[in-house]
């Protein structure tokens, strides 16, 4: 720390950083607009200018921009003086020369980091006469709404969209005062984290499409802190609800999850919490036909076929929170608990956990942003764990950046880093089935089926220990560029392994774990990193229970008769023949909020509560437990799964706290998630924390329809958080911040006064807990695997094209079932298909886009042949989409004949 | 008197050919320099030249140079870029002797990059300079064949590409790091310094850039040696000065005098004002220099010499302004310049240039207003050096703040007549 004066007063300031992040961190106010905590100083919008003096008795100064100045010992600044002041008013005065002052009618209104650095700067009054430029709008597709005229041109969006986030189809076009942000036409934005730029914009320009569907400003809203329910990195968000709609969903920061961002699946996704169709009555079938029913009825019905059961199979979910989980694990029994995973992914899952059990540790996006070299093993991490695709872009250039450290750039200048480095990348292998868009960052791409990606990383892994075997059926082409990676990733100071679930081959996700110890051998700041398919796959394995196949042989032979299925459709899971044979005759008792083929199939329907309305926990990729809190209170019959789940137990947990401590006892590696955020009991100043906001309106009119008395706030007993504007509206913990708000600062941008220092932790340190400790699982580690023991059929690439190879294909929009309701994102999925490789679709005289009937084991689909000219011979992938029959994969089949037109 | 810049230009010939221009002594001082001269030899007889950039900000040319990183541990490539955008409005030296002498500055592009171990140079020519690409082009063929550009050249070890690069049309793209932004297919921002593009220029590389014609000083130098290029000159600035005159005098033009001549003397090689008009001012420079009035032409016309009287030589090529024309609708003209060429890039300059302009369009049209001149002495206090991003918008200022300061009344006229009383 080092001390610097601001307006005579000393303060102690981080060394090495920027003046305008030393005087946020401070907590003082001074107006920005082009700086951006992640993606640094431009000194474009020239509005956090602030008075430099030489030394005490300099009593003129310079103003400088404080974004680009360095924070060195003994600097002296004014930010009150004249000179500055006017100034920055001045520049202000100029971004509103053009703006069309329409605040009234801007969905930015009220949380506008514009509007509050006008009034900061207290500019008043409008002396700029002449006629305003305008702009033709764009239509950017589904997401987000453009609305140019308002731009003050502080090139934030360019900067993350093309910058950051790595696409092309945006930029800034024209020059002076009609610089224009958009694409070259109109069209739906391509970047997979399009929706940042809501945020990223400090006006109305980039505004969320969706919300205005249901307009709310953010003052009316009433928000929790949340965690993103569509992958499984746990992204933290702001959900805000009004009149029982879920409106929209913002970022919540996280130092070391998601940062400042997310991607469109985990924005736009949440649209499923208000569809119509949802299940939200609780039902009994009578006469073969399912009825509306009471709650208390649904519930003593589940609890007759419950309690008159003759064996249990409690399906559980990956989608539902620890808590509900081990609620239905707690009614059924340990040993009739089952995954509710397709059973092909949660061998998978069980792996990745066994691997990060083992170690080497896995690293938070932060610390993947972090990485200065990467291999990408099997994933298309774009589709399946999106926001790990926005850190590695970020990985790829800290080698480069070394550069900058050698000529002491500062990292937080922007262009010159970027001018220095240019297209410069850090090694980046992408070894997978088909291309991927990262693959456009790679310095390696490496084309092949699992199998020879497994012998790719097994030797890589023997380039790294010699102890370890030559991989069999090793190709030279494949050696020379294990050699070439293994050279990289022993000369990255932390290299990253990064595998998963997603080409569903549990020898890959060893072989991952084989190299990433190897390498851990030459470097110990080597990392794992494991994608899971769901927000709680990590979690339900932990949970421990037995695999969805043996669900259903239990069903098929009678052990059970009565299955209790928590959120999750069985026709996911298994091909429909074997779900239908294994139910038959058997009674069904359902709780979701999708609805669905099992959902319709239900002997007994409870309601269940989407996250919005739940309190739970969920454990993410790197086993960080994080909870998420209800947004509103169910409303009707809709309860939280736990809950319908206790009552059936007969549990009657007072509150989520004590199913909290059932679960910690029953599962002591599970303790700790207990600690994910603060209990119930909570309190700051003694008050729970308002999740309504101080400017909350109409809370007295919003029944008054109904009655004219305002009613009493809802009881929450499961969470220190209130469902009313009244409690604490401060900074508390972490983990219950609903939003970022404070005096002067009502967009996001209140943010910097919730962190410790910018980019810093939140106040009071980061929420969510890590469960896994690498090492503590006692050696199981699997040493070595072989390249070719996981195939039982051909392997891509020496075959006889008899038969093709099918893995996955994941889709950001498509494959995650609750974002499937979200007609925004829903719009933006593919049609069912098979990716063929040019050769077997010219073999089997398929054209693109033409219908077929691929024949998977127990199950055949209706598909359009898609060819994917970066496919190796005899692989192809099967699009995952939400919804269609479920094949299990890697799945061998014969080319597809041509199917009725 | 010698007049190394332009010894070979005749306007009615045209340029010289290889052969021509090497039959007038052309290309000894390369010879001599990859002959016996070290790189830094050729630095230093630079800097002890005492030449200072000619595109306007007249930083010493040598002094630059020296932030090169030398040796082999430097990073390669390195590039010197020619500054042959000229876009400042008055302004036409660097055509003058890319038309008419090409190979003066090729021979000064090859000594330059050889002093600082460029491999590559790009020359950066203004897109409108369509006959000086042309010959540009002829003679860097010639040179080629010649050996004088290429791979080793003249048999002395040293390799050079010479690209010309012709620009899309853009007056920020002489700011030298738009330039470079420009060159990488980038839009023309500048960039932020430091690092400097020394250190890190075009693609990330030691990069040096300098204007035509202090390129095309730098022959004479290593032929003749620093000591005859002080001597040019009559003041401590080295060498000779291309000036030139444009607005209403006998004779527009461009001519090579000593470093240092005065306003009076350049005005007389113009041939004085025209019949029937009268010199009010001038600004001396190019379009981003303060007005002189006529009671300046005693000044000075070198790096310092105007500095008292609140200006700057620039790019030493002056406009005059005459009594039958306004100095409001001058004004103006030059606004509108600078404010469509603004790159956008920072607040002041993207939206403060267009409101001055509008401002000075309102007083023409009859439509100022009290408190106007407020606006915009605020604008020429507010988009002053270190407020704005990059020198475009402080240029742009300074033809406003010396017009506000000699002729502030004829803009009160405007206000209290109601209209330019030029344009009735
Ligand atoms: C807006 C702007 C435009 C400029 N245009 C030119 C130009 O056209 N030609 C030029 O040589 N210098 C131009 N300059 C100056 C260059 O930035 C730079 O100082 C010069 O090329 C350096 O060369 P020198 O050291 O040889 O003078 C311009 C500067 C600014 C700010
Ligand atoms: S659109 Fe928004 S983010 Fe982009 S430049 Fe304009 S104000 Fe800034
Ligand atoms: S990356 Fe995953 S967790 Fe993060 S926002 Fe997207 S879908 Fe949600
Ligand atoms: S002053 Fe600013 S807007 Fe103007 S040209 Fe320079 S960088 Fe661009
Ligand atoms: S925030 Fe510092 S110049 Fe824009």
């Amino acid at each position: 720390m080092i001390t610097i004066y601001v307006d005579n007063q000393a303060y102690q300031a981080k060394a090495g950083g920027n003046l305008l992040e030393a005087v946020l961190s401070l907590g003082l106010n001074l107006p920005y607009f082009c700086w951006h905590p992640a993606m640094g100083s431009v000194g474009a919008c020239r509005q956090c200018a602030v008075t430099l003096y030489k030394d005490e008795q300099d009593t003129q100064g310079k103003i400088v921009m404080a974004c680009m100045t360095p924070v060195k010992e003994g600097l002296r600044i004014s930010l009150q003086d004249r000179q500055s002041r006017d100034f920055r008013a001045r520049v202000i005065e100029w971004l509103m020369a053009n703006h069309p002052h329409d605040c009234p009618v801007c969905d930015e209104g009220g949380e506008c980091h514009l509007q509050d650095m006008t009034v900061m700067t207290a500019h008043d009054y409008r002396r700029y006469r002449f006629a305003k430029r305008t702009f033709a709008n764009q239509d950017l597709g589904p997401f987000v709404n453009h609305e140019l005229n308002r731009c003050i041109a502080c090139y934030r969006c360019v900067r993350f969209y093309n910058d950051y986030a790595g696409a092309r189809d945006f930029s800034v076009l024209g020059c002076h005062n009609t610089v224009y942000f958009g694409r070259s036409q109109s069209g739906p934005l391509e970047s997979e984290f399009s929706g940042n730029l809501v945020e990223v914009c400090p006006t109305g320009v980039f505004t969320d499409k969706t919300l205005k569907e249901h307009y709310t400003r953010k003052w009316d809203l009433q928000t929790a802190p949340s965690i993103c329910v569509h992958c499984g990195l746990g992204c933290n968000t702001i959900p805000g609800e009004r009149y029982g709609t879920l409106r929209r969903v913002q970022a919540r920061y996280h130092s070391q999850v998601n940062g400042y961002f997310l991607c469109d699946r985990g924005r736009y996704g949440y649209e499923f919490v208000n569809r119509p169709e949802r299940p939200r009555t609780a039902m009994i079938r009578r006469d073969g036909q399912l009825a509306a029913a009471s709650a208390e009825a649904a519930l003593a019905a589940a609890r007759e076929l419950v309690g008159s059961a003759r064996g249990l199979a409690g399906v559980g979910s990956p989608r539902a929170s620890l808590e509900s989980n081990f609620a239905l694990r707690q009614l059924v029994g340990a040993e009739n608990f089952y995954s509710g995973q397709a059973p092909w992914l949660d061998d998978c899952v069980r792996e990745a956990l066994r691997q990060l059990q083992i170690g080497p540790a896995t690293p938070s996006l932060r610390q993947v942003e972090q990485c200065d070299a990467a291999v990408v093993l099997g994933e298309d991490v774009t589709n399946f764990a999106p926001m790990l695709d926005l850190a590695i872009r970020q990985a790829v250039r800290v080698e480069p950046m070394e550069l900058a450290r050698q000529l002491k750039i500062d990292l937080w200048l922007d262009g010159p880093v970027r001018e220095l480095i240019q297209d410069r990348r850090g090694p980046l292998l992408i070894a997978s089935p088909a291309a991927t868009k990262l693959d456009e960052i790679a310095r390696w791409t490496y084309r092949s089926g699992p199998a020879g990606v497994v012998r790719l990383a097994l030797a890589t892994a023997r380039e790294l220990d010699a102890s370890l075997p030559v991989p069999d059926g090793l190709d030279e082409p494949t050696a020379r560029l294990a050699k070439e990676v293994a050279a990289a990733l022993a000369k990255a100071k932390s290299p990253l392994v990064v595998s998963g679930c997603g080409c569903g081959s549990v020898e890959l996700i060893q072989a991952a774990g084989v190299l990433a110890r190897a390498l851990a051998k030459v470097n110990s700041a080597a990392r794992l990193s494991l994608t899971v398919p769901d927000c709680n796959s990590l979690g339900l394995a932990m949970l421990g229970g037995k695999n969805f196949r043996q669900a259903l042989e239990a069903l098929r032979l009678g052990r059970a008769d009565t299955a209790v299925v928590l959120e999750s459709d069985l026709w996911d899971l298994a091909p429909t023949d074997a779900v239908e044979s294994a139910l038959a005759g058997k009674r069904l008792v359902v709780l979701d909020h999708l609805p669905g083929r099992t959902v319709q199939r239900a002997d007994v329907l409870l309601p269940a509560g989407t996250f919005a309305e739940a309190d739970g926990t969920l454990v993410n990729n790197e086993g960080r437990a994080q909870r998420f809190f209800q947004v509103f209170p169910p409303q009707g019959d809709i309860r939280q799964s736990w809950r319908w789940l206790g009552d059936l137990a007969g549990r009657n947990w007072p509150n989520l706290d004590a199913v909290l401590a059932e679960l910690s006892s029953a599962l002591p590696d599970l303790a700790p998630a207990t600690g994910a955020a603060p209990q119930a009991n909570f309190r700051i100043e003694g008050l729970k924390v308002a999740r309504q906001s101080h400017r909350y309106s109409g809370r007295t009119a919003i029944t008054a329809d109904v009655t004219v008395h305002e009613p009493k706030p809802p009881d929450d007993p499961d969470t220190p958080l209130t469902f009313s504007m009244e409690g604490f509206d401060g900074i508390p913990p972490a983990a219950l911040v609903p939003r970022f708000w404070s005096p002067g600062w009502n967009s996001q941008s209140a943010l910097t006064r919730f962190q410790q220092e910018v980019n810093g932790p939140l106040r009071g340190g980061p929420a969510g807990v890590r469960l896994i400790n690498p090492g503590s699982s006692g050696g199981t580690a699997v040493s070595a695997v072989s390249g070719e023991s996981d195939q039982a059929g051909p392997q891509a690439g020496r075959l006889c094209y008899q038969k093709l190879l099918v893995v996955p294909a994941w889709h950001i929009y498509g494959s995650e079932a609750q974002s499937m309701q979200s007609p925004a994102l829903a719009g933006r999925a593919p049609r069912p298909y098979l990716g063929l490789s040019p050769a077997d679709a010219a073999q089997a005289g398929l054209q693109a886009d033409q219908r077929i009937t691929a024949q998977f084991d127990g199950q055949s689909l209706s598909l359009e042949a898609r060819i994917l000219p970066s496919l190796p011979r005899g692989l192809a992938v099967l699009g995952m989409l939400a919804g269609q029959p479920a094949v299990q994969l890697p799945a061998i089949i014969d080319p597809p004949p041509k199917g009725a037109p | 008197m010698d007049k190394p810049l332009t010894k070979n230009i005749d306007l009615a010939r045209g340029p010289l050919d290889l052969a021509g221009y090497e039959r007038a002594g052309g290309y000894q001082a390369l010879r001599k320099a990859l002959g016996s001269m070290s790189p830094q030899d050729v630095q230093q007889a630079v800097s002890d030249s005492n030449l200072r950039g000619r595109g306007g900000a007249g930083f010493p040319t040598g002094k630059k140079w020296s932030f090169v990183p030398m040796g082999p541990q430097a990073p390669r490539p390195k590039y010197l870029c020619v500054n042959a955008d000229e876009m400042e409005p008055g302004a036409f030296k660097d055509r003058l002797l890319m038309e008419n002498d090409p190979h003066l500055l090729l021979e000064g592009v090859i000594l330059s990059a050889y002093a600082i171990e460029a491999q590559v140079a790009y020359i950066f020519l203004r897109k409108e300079y369509v006959l000086s690409a042309r010959r540009l082009e002829q003679a860097l063929g010639e040179a080629g064949q010649a050996g004088l550009v290429g791979k080793n050249i003249l048999g002395g070890g040293f390799d050079l590409e010479i690209h010309l690069h012709t620009s899309a049309g853009r007056y920020i793209c002489g700011e030298e790091t738009g330039l470079l932004n420009s060159l990488e297919g980038k839009r023309a921002n500048p960039r932020f310094k430091p690092p400097h593009p020394q250190v890190s220029g075009l693609w990330g590389k030691p990069t040096i850039i300098n204007n035509v014609e202090t390129l095309c000083c730098v022959p004479g130098i290593i032929a003749n040696g620093a000591e005859w290029f002080g001597k040019l000159s009559r003041t401590a600035d080295g060498g000779t000065k291309l000036y030139g005159v444009s607005g209403r005098v006998n004779r527009p033009g461009c001519w090579e005098m000593p470093m240092g001549s005065t306003i009076g003397e350049i005005l007389d090689r113009a041939g004085g004002m025209k019949q029937g008009y009268r010199l009010r001012g001038l600004i001396p420079g190019g379009a981003s220099t303060e007005f002189l009035t006529d009671q300046h032409t005693d000044a000075v016309m070198d790096f310092e010499g105007l500095g008292k009287y609140g200006s700057r030589m620039g790019t030493g090529t002056m406009v005059i302004l005459d009594d039958r024309t306004c100095v409001v609708g001058m004004c103006h003209n030059l606004m509108k310049f600078f404010a469509r060429e603004s790159c956008g890039w920072c607040t002041p300059c993207r939206d403060g240039l267009p409101w001055v302009r509008d401002l000075l369009w309102a007083l023409e049209t009859g439509q100022g207003q009290a408190g106007d001149l407020d606006l915009l002495e605020m604008h020429t206090q507010q988009l002053g050096p270190g407020l704005t991003y990059c020198a475009l918008a402080p240029g742009a200022m300074e033809p406003l703040i010396g017009a506000l300061r000699h002729f502030r009344g004829d803009f009160q006229r405007h206000i209290d007549q109601k209209g330019c009383p030029w344009r009735r």
